[in-house]
């Protein structure tokens, strides 16, 4: 960072004396970034700094108790109800996420090392059916995975099965079958752009000095992309952990998470201060699980190479 | 036995494995359409026939017409403001440096990385706190926090690569700063900015829980849909609505795609000039 700034100060003519800041590329750079970065000040960091304070706040039926408290993280944590759904989400995320980024990575892989000239258009391709309604493809997946739906008659039709399988809707294998699907190309994207900053003379000198392709692949090709295994690790993991959607949907009574239960303090339950303190939870919880399997992640591969 | 395995080694692993990842990624996506032109009210194999009487009964409904309403007077708003925002972002981060660049950046970006109920939950307390009425109004100002992080990805890859000598030039060469922008500047990132502005517009067409949770009396399209699943005769209606909902979202991303490559293109060659 000051290394870049003695650079490009470098690289203006010598300010004069008056004003000199206000020219300045940082001033400039400042000045420009200021609408986005209030916006998101206000319309994100205030709404989630309201979230910690209410936290500690009690509901009084329709008023708000400002005294502070610990007794909302008290229920969220020792609750069982609430406790269930914590473990419950985690794990459902933990396994989404894995999931997501073991059956991703191959498909990065091949965009990066086969894709050719036709990268871009693979990519795009990865991408368009994460752009569609989110809604929708949890609801195709509600048709595909019902009683009589598109699996079960279409098995049946083909005369695979007899009778309608049940076990495929309403419990957390379809909540977890859902989400590797919605959040595939955010898996996929980061591991591609980590694959193609590898240097490919770096592999080749593996090869070339008798390493297999798969021992190439563990000591060089998987450690230099590790950086975005992170970050797609991450950016299914934490955003999984809150999901509503799909778990209305397809989760039935055994794929319950905690974002109904969030839901519910903040409709009909009425309770915003315990909500809020089920919110901080969740994030607080998530960030500890990714930060655990992130240091796990990074061990491995070290004790790989 | 030998044969066998000499076969299996026959069939290219990765190939296939992309073929079945493509189908899975695909098969749900696919099957909307299919059971909207199907003729029976139930979403099952063998096929009941051809018909287009869901995307009929669609016409007369106008409730559904509302919310489309709604769905696009946000969408529009939402791309407009998240694009801006997005230029002004994107344009400090690809030009200049200054401290704290990093943390304003992280903050905007922050959104990708937070359950999305979150946002929306801590979005609509400090919207009742402050005494606002949940309105569209509402809807478009949480929804363009979510779609600032896309706009400005699609934006930063359009300025990046952007030589600023190009405009140096042309104040040299005695444009004043308005003039540069309209003759230099917004040639070359003009892509990038429609791009820009049919993403937002496609992820706010499909964004359901912010608008869930800020949207009052007026729902938008996908809260819409949500109130519909309730009913089990209505899904025919819904997967119909839900195709034509699909079908413009993926000529959105289709054109956006486009227009990004020329705009990479175009910086590329700004480059190559002498």
């Amino acid at each position: 960072m000051t290394a870049a700034a003695l650079g490009a100060a470098a690289d203006t003519p010598p300010p004069a004396r008056q004003g000199r800041w206000v020219r300045s590329e940082e001033a400039r750079g400042l000045a420009m970034i200021s609408p986005t970065f209030l916006y998101a000040l206000a319309l994100l960091l205030l709404p989630v700094l309201t979230v910690l304070a209410y936290s500690f706040w009690t509901q009084d039926y329709l008023d708000i108790d400002r005294t502070f408290t610990l007794e909302n993280y008290r229920q969220a944590l020792t609750e069982p109800i609430y406790r269930d759904l914590f473990v419950r989400s985690l794990w459902i995320s933990l396994v989404v996420s894995v999931a997501t980024v073991v059956f991703s990575y191959p498909i990065a892989w091949f965009i990066s090392f086969h894709g050719g000239v036709h990268r871009n258009l693979w990519l795009f391709l990865v991408t368009v059916p994460c752009w569609t309604s989110y809604l929708l493809r949890v609801m195709s997946w509600k048709v595909i995975l019902g009683y009589g739906g598109v699996l079960n008659t279409g098995l049946i039709s083909l005369g695979l099965i007899d009778e309608p399988v049940t076990s495929l809707l309403y419990n957390s294998n379809a909540v977890v079958i859902t989400l590797v699907h919605s959040w595939a190309a955010f898996a996929i994207l980061p591991i591609y752009v980590s694959l193609q900053k590898i240097d490919r003379t770096l592999i080749e000198a593996a090869r070339d000095l008798g390493d297999s392709r798969m021992r190439a692949f563990f000591r060089v090709t998987l450690p230099l992309s590790l950086p975005g295994v992170v970050s797609a690790f991450l950016i299914v993991m934490i955003p999984t952990v809150g999901d509503y959607v799909t778990p209305r949907l397809v989760g039935g009574k055994d794929g319950v998470m905690i974002a109904t239960a969030i839901q519910t303090q903040f409709g009909k339950g009425a309770n915003w201060p315990l909500g809020a303190a089920l919110s901080v939870t969740t994030m607080v919880l998530v960030s500890l699980a990714a930060a655990v399997v992130v240091f796990a992640l990074k061990f491995a591969v070290r004790r790989i190479r | 036995m030998n044969a066998l395995t000499q076969r299996l080694r026959l069939i290219p692993l990765l190939p296939a494995y992309v073929a079945v990842y493509f189908l899975f990624l695909y098969l749900p996506i696919l099957l909307l359409p299919v059971f909207s032109f199907n003729n029976a009210a139930t979403t099952t194999f063998p096929l009941a026939g051809f018909t287009t009487k869901w995307y009929a009964s669609l016409v007369g409904n106008t409730v559904m017409l509302e919310a489309a309403r709604n769905s696009l007077v946000v969408g529009v708003t939402v791309s407009l403001l998240s694009t801006l925002l997005g230029i002004c972002a994107a344009r400090a981060i690809t030009r200049y440096r200054f401290r704290g660049q990093k943390a304003a950046a992280g903050l905007i970006m922050a959104p990708l990385f937070l359950p999305e109920i979150i946002v929306a939950v801590s979005l609509l307390m400090i919207v009742l706190a402050m005494g606002l009425e949940l309105s569209l109004l509402t809807v478009i100002l949480g929804q363009t926090v979510f779609c600032v992080p896309y706009a400005m990805s699609v934006l930063v890859s359009g300025f990046e690569g952007f030589d600023r000598s190009l405009e140096e030039a042309s104040y040299d060469l005695g444009e004043t700063a308005l003039g540069t922008f309209r003759r230099v500047t917004l040639p070359v990132v003009a892509p990038a900015i429609v791009s820009s502005l049919l993403v937002s517009f496609t992820i706010s067409l499909d964004e359901f829980i912010l608008a869930f949770f800020l949207s009052g009396t007026e729902p938008t399209l996908p809260v819409y849909i949500w109130g519909q699943l309730r009913f089990a005769a209505k899904l025919p209606g819904v997967l119909a609505l839900g195709t034509i909902m699909l079908a413009a979202s993926i000529l959105m991303l289709t054109f956006a795609e486009i227009l990004r490559r020329r705009a990479e293109r175009r910086t590329q060659m700004a480059l190559m000039l002498p």
